[in-house]
């Protein structure tokens, strides 16, 4: 791992995936409270630093897998922002004809494969897209995200341990916000930091601070490096914090007093604002630019999908199998 | 290429998955044992195959059955066309959630962006006192979910040529294989001819009664079938191939035509395929009916091990008959 730090325009490209997201996400929340739009959403503010410093590392060619709490994911790999609004919001132009919804957003042309909303499910699948990319001699890698909760179920013991046996280009990347579901984490998982987990199947492990854009960058370059190489998946455990608990409407009663509002001081997102202004590799102007011109693309992604039809009934027939289906 | 006469099940199904694999270089196998090192499966169905098209391409799993089938599902979803075999039936109850909640519904939730042509093979059915986690038929349960066909052959020729349009088709394919007629000779198939997919077959004709079955069991309502033609009852035998997507017209014509049908498998009856074929034929030909529909099917309990309670627990030949007879009653 090489202790220097990384280019400036690749750190400036992280700061502008993680504010795409947390912009992204407070436009989201305040259109659900204005009730213009009706989901279940898990919202990944707090989250921001770690698809943005891994998709660093990817190419619109690699493939990632993420879960229920992945627009975060999404975005920071390049998702068009009016095809995943309006997906969102179950229309017709939607990533996936509105058929998916929030949970299920597909973007093979960004290279996100699967969304799920079956905690663990996203590691046994995105072994098999690194298996394709193996026997075809691509150098393609496929990420899978997923959340601490997730490293308790078989499904991921299982993709692990296959992942190495057969040296996958697969990296797992686990954002550990401290809670599954409800349950906070020491009360439901035997081992102090996920990563330990890696030894068991013989790849590295790495827990790093999952609001650090510098290291989680580097831990995921090291990972997709290696992974790239042939020389098989890696285990990299980022920790982190969500602000706005499970799901949208989340009351949070479950958590120690002060807990959250702790993490929220530590935002990572304009701390690394500041920090980049601070040592010169942006300024002030160059970020507010940057932030304006996706506050702009945001209007135009609410206004695409408001404006947007929802899907044909027929649509109910169509995509369940390659033919219509007429049972 | 000289073929023999006649060639069973495995060896069926060994030949489709090896003319698959030398005709589209996507066809992968992966599965517990199925590499030439582990013996090409614990009956044999994949030997050779790793030896002829490398490890590569033929992989022996660790025993995860959501590990394999996920990586299927991920293969499948970039182009491949894995086959992926979970060695028993029983067995798929661990990987439910890839295959209901993934393979099935992926093309659905991603607006047909993608779509999984993967083969699940895998084998079950009572006989062998293998008892009560090794046997079951749970073709219902797939049936159920839209989204995943689910094909079932009565023959070693059935089975090569549904093999073939199995690997084919563009989506998941649940393909069911019976253990204990595994070694059973058949007529061997004409190299290189798909059976489709979502067809029925009328292996017989007749036309008082219509039997109707599909794996295992079709072999049973022939036997029955011949039987009663000895009495004069004429039986028509239709063999469904695939349970789903259900080949309704070809039993509606033939229920239509002899006004009784008796529907036979292997799997517990309650809640089963034959329930809804029943409820098909009454909503179509309610007034048509000579006789209300009969319904065999196995003891609903798990299958016993003890081999006269494993015998008395399948459907058996006289059942079939009782049944046959009451459409005359």
């Amino acid at each position: 791992m090489t202790a220097a730090i990384p280019d400036g325009e690749i750190l400036v490209g992280i700061y502008r995936r993680m504010t795409r997201i947390k912009q992204n996400d407070e436009r989201f929340r305040a259109v659900l409270k204005s009730g213009k739009l009706v989901m279940p959403y898990y919202s990944p503010r707090g989250q921001e630093v770690i698809p943005s410093a891994v998709s660093a590392c990817l190419d619109d060619e690699d493939y990632i897998c993420t879960i229920y709490r992945g627009v975060h994911d999404m975005i920071a790999k390049g998702i068009p922002l009016n095809d995943l609004w309006a997906e969102f919001g179950g229309r017709a132009t939607g990533t996936c004809k509105g058929k998916g919804g929030p949970m299920h957003v597909t973007h093979p042309a960004t290279g996100v494969m699967v969304t799920t909303g079956i905690v663990g499910s996203s590691m046994p699948i995105a072994n098999g897209l690194a298996l394709a990319a193996q026997i075809r001699g691509e150098k393609r890698v496929s990420v899978a995200y997923f959340g601490d909760g997730a490293s308790n179920i078989g499904a991921f013991h299982e993709a692990l341990n296959m992942a190495s046996v057969w040296k996958l280009p697969v990296i797992f990347v686990c954002q550990n916000n401290g809670y599954g579901e409800h349950t906070k984490y020491a009360n439901s998982t035997a081992v102090a930091n996920i990563a330990q987990r890696a030894a068991s199947y013989s790849m590295p492990g790495i827990t790093v601070d999952g609001n650090d854009p510098v290291a989680t960058y580097r831990a995921a370059r090291e990972a997709v490096d290696r992974a790239r190489q042939g020389l098989g998946p890696s285990l990299i455990e980022a920790k982190t914090f969500r602000f706005h608990g499970h799901v949208f409407g989340d009351a949070d009663a479950y958590m120690d007093k002060g807990e959250k509002d702790a993490w929220i001081a530590k935002d990572p997102v304009p701390l690394f604002r500041n920090w980049l202004i601070a040592t010169g590799l942006a300024s002030e102007d160059q970020l507010a630019t940057l932030e304006a011109a996706i506050e702009l693309e945001i209007d135009e992604a609410v206004e695409f999908t408001l404006n947007s039809p929802y899907p044909d009934l027929a649509e109910l027939r169509r995509d369940i199998y390659k033919d219509e289906v007429n049972v | 290429m000289n073929q023999p006469a006649k060639i069973n099940s495995i060896q069926a199904i060994n030949q489709a998955l090896d003319d698959a694999m030398a005709a589209d270089v996507n066809v992968i196998v992966l599965g517990e044992d199925v590499g030439d090192k582990e013996e090409g499966g614990i009956v044999g169905v994949t030997r050779g195959l790793s030896s002829k098209y490398g490890d590569a391409r033929v992989r022996s799993t660790p025993i995860s059955e959501q590990a394999i089938i996920g990586a299927a599902i991920g293969a499948a979803i970039v182009g491949m066309r894995p086959v992926a075999e979970i060695m028993l039936m029983n067995f798929t109850t661990v990987a439910m959630d890839m295959i209901v909640n993934h393979a099935a519904k992926l093309r659905f939730m991603s607006g047909g962006q993608t779509h999984v042509p993967m083969v699940i093979r895998t084998m079950t059915g009572a006989g062998f006192g293998t008892g009560g986690q090794h046997a079951d038929y749970l073709e219902a349960w797939f049936a159920h979910t839209a989204g995943i066909k689910v094909v079932a052959p009565s023959s070693p020729a059935d089975a090569y040529g549904l093999m073939l349009s199995a690997i084919e088709d563009d989506d998941p394919v649940l393909f069911i294989e019976n253990m204990p007629t595994y070694w059973t000779p058949g007529p061997a198939p004409e190299r290189g001819v798909k059976i489709p997919l979502g067809k029925a077959s009328v292996l017989r004709e007749g036309t008082d009664v219509t039997l109707i079955s599909y794996s295992r069991r079709v072999l049973d309502c022939c036997a029955v079938a011949e039987k009663l033609a000895a009495e004069g009852i004429s039986a028509e035998v239709i063999d469904l191939r695939t349970i789903s997507p259900l080949d309704t017209e070809t039993f509606l014509a033939s229920v239509a035509k002899t006004g009784r049908a008796v529907i036979v498998h292997e799997a517990v009856k309650p809640f089963g395929v034959g329930a809804e074929i029943a409820s098909l034929i009454y909503e179509s030909l309610y007034g048509q009916l000579k006789a209300p529909v009969q319904r065999v099917g196995s003891n609903y309990a798990p299958v016993p091990f003890s081999k006269p309670l494993e015998d008395a627990h399948v459907p058996s030949l006289e059942q079939i008959e009782v049944a046959v007879r009451a459409t005359f009653k």
